[in-house]
This record gives structure tokens, C-alpha cells and sequence, in this order.
């Protein structure tokens, strides 16, 4: 369904090299009409600089990049739709609120009068209206954040780009704003392009994500898809926390794979095309996908001794010892205390494992 | 920090009053010695009677200022009337050094922008490079400079030769080249301030008027300008005012009809037929002809900002 919408940005081949460093080595893929997109990666893995390619500040040292249809490597950043809610917000530090939101408005040709009265508006719908007559370093950080995202709003551009806007915000407030941000996002129908390096506040966001490192796209998809069926190690390591655990792949059939850990423990695990029998490479399964037992179930049940419990809040995450094997981590949630027993460090249990739990990935 | 907690409060305020007061002595005394005695000290020179040798008689008199503002005939006994000469030495000197000025701010604001926009491992060398001419002793870089422009000089057989002009340009003893001299006298004066500003530019600001559909040239009219005009302002005072008392530049390049207010001054107190309390009262004169310009220049700064916000 979401195919029949209109390309918003259209990234072919694109790669940015600076002098000998490549900071994107080919990058292909495509933003829909009207979809929080977000890309998300370490620090230093080309996230921002794609973004800046999109805004005009970086030119694209090969390939093309597409502006609902249009090619836009010619254009300079004040003739591009596109605004930008910067991380250090850049707001103006000697104009007032109000003539910050209305910069953009007045440069593309409302009269003062006009830019001001729609400032005032756009200001109203983030609550910053009576703030309009200070300064930028009257406002805390909150505040001067909404102040950015005011001014890149009120020029109505067709795509927005958000640079790590969140990152200065402390937690609280950080989760509010995500909130916060994407219902803005639905009201106004306006493209999100958002950078971030929190996996958290991007699976919080997002429609759909691209997780990025080195350079290189490593996965695209929505948050569901990037989370419980990462492709490959860096995604499973980077989203959420997981076992990461090395497999020797014995048969594959159907779409499973059989295969065995250090220690001869044997389990089924999701096959993927690229990988064939008689490799070694490694699984992923989520903590909370797994659960423990004074005998094997009817799932897929692994041998070990309880090392450790630890306490996080919501979880009891849970450290077992398979015998001469590795170490897997359980989560329980603390919800679930009464259903579920708590073991106690050197019980020997069973860690099972629901069917398609655990995934193969390529390295 | 035990022993004053113990004490109590007050002993403890008391003892950093009292250091404060010591330790601010030095600026004091500096201050004093080196700002406020001399000009006291001309202030009391111009009201006392010129002695013809040179040096002064410890009378007082209103002479020195009087003969400044009234011409009394060649025996003094006519009617006064307004003496216009030093107002109209006064009058060029304000013209001249505003025009070094500007001419200092359209050549150092680009060059100061340029160097703040350079990797930082080169813009120390960039500021060292602007700084080399300046080590050599201002009279030779006049002498210099006059050679440069003269009829016979290198710039005008420069461009004869590459046939941009028939006969030479007369450009020494005019307006112009005392603005040329000044200009150059105090050029770093006006980059380095900018300079200063535009480093600690933050250039964010610049993209984010792009972002929002600003032109290059109304970004730095509209954003670069107004952060760094502090720079600015800074740098032109530092061109103006030692352009308005300068006598070097109005001497060699500038002739006999260019006369500045620092000509006039350094001649009062050279040799044995100079006028003290006449120099010292063109001292004043001009020292309060500066205060009143920049006053004037710091109100309307301020009402602009009033207005802006």
C-alpha cells in the first residue's frame, strides 16, 4: 500500500567522498510521500552527511539524488524545499522568536506583515506564543528546540529533515518531544527525515529505518522488521539487545536451519538465502524471546546453570551457563513474577526458546 | 576556607574586599600614570601662557583657545572674528580619517573573512603574514609608500607600461593618497577584530539562513553582519581614531595643502618655535572631538537595537 505513494526523495548510487575518505559508499534508496523516515547509525557512519547531501550543504560526488522527481544536485540550499531543524538549533541569536520562525516565510516572499502573522501561528502550535517577543538565549533548551522546529515548519517545506534535534534534551523531555514530533509529523502530512543515533527513539518514530554504518546502508524496513529480523550482525548488535552467539550450520530445509553451538548444543534456527550448510557464521535471538524451565519443554530446550540475576526496573535479566557451552541471557519481566519462577544462581534449568526466535545472520 | 566559615561571614567579606582592593592597585595605578596624568597634564598646559622658546609660563590664560576659534587681526586689537583655518584642518582631518576608515572596513572585512574561513592550521599563518609589514618602523613604510605612488614611482610605470594610461597619475600630495597612507597604516587594526568576530562566527547560522531561502547576500547582511558588528565597530574606532590625530601620513603623502589636526599638534611641540599651550589645546579639542563622535555613534547603536527588539 505504501508503494503507491509518491517518491518524496529518491537517493541513487549516491556517494560522497571527501578527498580519499568516502564517507557514503553507494547508497540506493528511496523515501515515501508523508513517512517519518529515519536513518540510524553510530556516529561517523554517514547519516548526517546524507541528510546534508539532501539539504544542498555537500554536493554528491557520484550518483543523483531526487527531490519528488526532480534532480536536485544543481539546485543550492535557498532554492531546495527542504528545511532543516538543525542539532545546535542555529537560531538567529539577534532576532526575536518571532522574526526567527518568520525568516524563512519572508525570504520566500510574504511581506513582513504576513510572515509574522504565520509565525505567530506556527508558534501557537508548538505553545511557544508567548515567548515571541525574546531572544533565542532567553529560552531553555526545550524550548529553543520547538523554536527550531517552528522556524523549518512555517515555510511549509515539502520534505523536513531533522538533524539528532533531540540529542541535547534530557530523557524526560527527550520522550515527550519524540511523541511530541510524530504527532506533528501526521498533522501536517509533511515529509520527516530524521537523523538519530538512539535506537530506541528511532523504533519510537519511525515508519520505516535505515540503519547505516561505515558508509553503508545495512538494513531498511520498518521498525518491526529491523528489530525481530535484523539481517545481519551489525543491525542485531546495534537495535536493542540481543545473543549473539557463533553456530554451525549442519543441514538447512524449508526455511530452517539446524544447527549446533560450542558444547554440541543443538537448535533450529531461521535460514536465510545466503547462507548453506556447513558454515559457521552467527545466530540472534532477543532475550525476552527466550524463557527457562526445570525440564525441557515442548519448544526447543538448551541445558544450563543460572550464573546471575540482575535487576533492571522492568526486567529481571537472568545470566545461564550452557554446559561447556556459552553464555545466553533470559529476560523476564517483572510483570510476569508469580507466572513465571525466578531462579536462583546455580539452579540447573533449561532455556527454551519459541519456533523462529533465533536467526542466522550474515556477518 | 575552614578558618573563614569559622569566623563568620562578614570576616570573611571583609578580607575579599580588602584583597580585591589590593590586587585591583596595578590597574590603578596604571590607569593613572598612563591615562589619566597625561591628559590632566595637557589639560593644564592648554590653559597657561606660551612662553616663545618653547615650554610654557605658569599663568593662566585662555589665549591658546581663543586663538583657535578667533582671528583677532595681526596685533590682536581687531574685533574677533571666527578663525576658520584650524576648524577647516579640524574639519578635513574628521573627512580623511572616515575615509581611511571605510576604506580600511571594504578592503579588511573580506580579508578578515577570508582568513577566519581558512582550515585553522593555516589562519595563524594568514594573521602572522598580515602582521609582517607592520615590524618595520611606520615613517620608512610612508617613505615607502610615497615612493610607490610617486609620478616617477613603480605603480606608475607599471601601467604605463601595460599602456592602462598615457601620462603618469599624480597621486602623491593629494587627498587620496594620505587616505592611501592611512589605510594602509592602520589596516590590521580593522582585520584583526573582524577577524576575531568571524572566528567565533558560528557558520551553522549561515546555513540555516540558506536552509530557509536566504541568498548569500542577504545572509551576510542580514545574519553574518549583525554577529559580528561588535568586530566591526571595534575595528573602525581602532582605524578612526588614530587616523584623526595621525601626522605622518598627512605630511609626506599629503603636502602642504593636506594638512591634518596631527600636524598641526606635532608642530606646536617641535623645535624651539612651537606654541605648547596652543598644541595642548588642539590636543584637547580634538580629544573631545573624538568622545563626541563615538558618543554619538554608541547612542544611535543603542536606539537601533531598541528599535530592533
Amino acid at each position: 500500500m505504501s508503494d503507491e505513494r509518491e517518491n518524496a526523495i529518491d537517493v541513487r548510487e549516491a556517494v560522497k567522498r571527501y578527498g580519499d575518505f568516502t564517507a557514503l559508499k553507494t547508497i540506493s534508496l528511496t523515501i515515501k510521500d508523508n513517512e517519518f523516515f529515519t536513518l540510524l547509525g553510530p556516529s561517523g557512519c554517514g547519516k548526517t552527511t546524507l541528510l546534508r547531501m539532501i539539504a544542498g550543504f555537500e554536493n554528491v560526488t557520484e550518483g543523483e539524488i531526487l527531490l519528488y522527481g526532480q534532480e536536485i544536485e544543481n539546485l543550492p540550499p535557498y532554492k531546495r524545499p527542504v528545511n532543516t531543524v538543525f542539532q545546535n538549533y542555529a537560531l538567529f541569536p539577534h532576532m526575536t522568536i518571532l522574526d526567527n520562525v518568520a525568516f524563512g516565510l519572508e525570504m520566500r516572499g510574504n511581506s513582513k506583515a504576513d510572515a509574522r502573522k504565520r509565525a505567530g501561528e506556527v508558534l501557537e502550535l508548538v505553545q511557544l506564543s508567548q515567548f515571541a517577543a525574546r531572544k533565542p538565549s532567553q529560552l531553555s533548551g526545550g524550548q529553543q528546540q520547538r523554536v527550531a522546529l517552528a522556524r523549518a515548519l512555517a515555510p511549509q517545506p515539502k520534505v523536513l529533515l531533522l538533524d539528532e534535534p533531540l540529542s541535547a534534551l534530557d530523557l524526560k523531555l527527550r520522550k515527550a518531544m519524540q511523541i511530541e514530533l510524530k504527532h506533528l509529523q501526521r498533522e501536517t502530512g509533511i515529509t520527516f527525515i530524521f537523523v538519530t543515533h538512539d535506537q530506541e527513539e528511532a523504533l519510537t518514530m519511525s515508519d520505516r529505518i535505515a540503519v547505516m554504518s561505515a558508509g553503508e546502508l545495512q538494513q531498511l524496513g520498518e521498525a518491526r522488521d529491523i528489530y525481530e529480523r535484523p539481517r545481519n550482525m551489525f543491525v542485531a548488535d546495534f537495535i536493542g539487545e540481543t545473543n549473539l552467539l557463533e553456530v554451525s550450520v549442519d543441514a538447512v530445509e524449508g526455511g530452517r536451519a539446524k544447527c549446533h553451538l560450542g558444547g554440541g548444543h543443538e537448535l533450529t534456527c531461521n535460514a536465510v538465502d545466503e547462507i548453506g550448510a556447513g558454515s559457521t557464521v552467527h545466530m540472534s535471538v532477543r532475550p525476552e524471546r527466550l524463557f527457562m524451565s526445570d525440564a525441557p519443554t515442548e519448544s526447543e530446550s538448551l541445558k544450563g546453570t543460572v550464573k546471575e540475576n540482575i535487576y533492571i526496573g522492568t526486567d529481571l535479566s537472568t545470566i545461564i551457563a550452557l554446559a561447556d557451552g556459552p553464555d545466553f541471557i533470559v529476560r523476564t519481566s517483572n510483570s510476569d513474577r508469580g507466572i513465571k519462577r525466578i531462579f536462583e544462581p546455580g539452579s540447573d534449568i533449561y532455556v527454551n526458546m519459541e519456533q523462529g526466535a533465533a536467526r542466522l545472520l550474515i556477518d | 576556607m575552614a578558618a573563614g566559615a569559622a569566623s563568620g561571614g562578614s570576616a570573611t567579606t571583609d578580607t575579599y574586599a580588602e584583597a580585591k582592593t589590593w590586587l585591583l592597585m596595578p590597574a590603578w595605578v596604571t590607569i593613572g600614570i598612563f591615562v589619566l596624568a597625561p591628559v590632566l597634564m595637557m589639560l593644564v598646559y592648554s590653559f597657561l601662557t606660551k612662553e616663545f622658546r618653547g615650554g610654557v609660563i605658569w599663568e593662566f590664560s585662555l589665549s591658546a583657545y581663543d586663538q583657535f576659534f578667533f582671528d583677532r587681526g595681526l596685533f590682536g586689537d581687531d574685533p574677533p572674528k571666527i578663525e576658520w583655518t584650524y576648524i577647516a584642518i579640524f574639519w578635513r582631518s574628521i573627512w580623511q580619517a572616515g575615509a581611511a576608515t571605510l576604506l580600511s572596513l571594504v578592503i579588511g572585512f573580506p580579508t578578515a573573512y577570508f582568513i577566519a574561513t581558512q582550515p585553522e592550521k593555516t589562519r595563524a599563518m594568514w594573521v602572522f603574514l598580515i602582521t609582517i609589514p607592520y615590524w618595520v618602523n611606520l615613517l620608512i613604510r610612508t617613505v615607502s609608500m610615497k615612493f610607490l605612488l610617486r609620478d616617477q614611482g613603480p605603480l606608475n610605470d607599471f601601467l604605463l607600461s601595460i599602456g592602462i594610461i598615457d601620462s603618469p597619475l599624480h597621486i602623491v600630495n593629494t587627498n587620496f593618497a594620505v587616505q592611501l597612507g592611512l589605510f594602509y597604516s592602520y589596516l590590521p587594526f580593522m582585520v584583526l577584530p573582524i577577524y576575531a568576530a568571524v572566528e567565533r562566527y558560528n557558520f551553522s547560522l549561515s546555513e540555516a539562513a540558506a536552509d530557509l531561502y536566504a541568498t548569500k547576500w542577504v545572509t551576510l547582511r542580514r545574519i553574518l553582519l549583525p554577529a559580528v558588528k561588535p568586530g566591526v565597530i571595534a575595528g573602525c574606532i581602532l582605524v578612526f581614531v588614530p587616523s584623526m590625530g595621525s601626522f605622518l601620513a598627512p605630511d609626506l603623502l599629503g603636502g602642504a595643502k593636506n594638512f591634518m589636526i596631527g600636524s598641526l599638534i606635532e608642530e606646536q611641540f617641535k623645535g624651539n618655535a612651537g606654541n605648547w599651550p596652543f598644541g595642548a589645546a588642539a590636543s584637547m579639542i580634538l580629544l573631545t572631538m573624538v568622545l563626541i563622535i563615538l558618543m554619538i555613534f554608541a547612542r544611535q547603536q543603542a536606539k537601533a537595537e531598541k528599535g530592533a527588539s
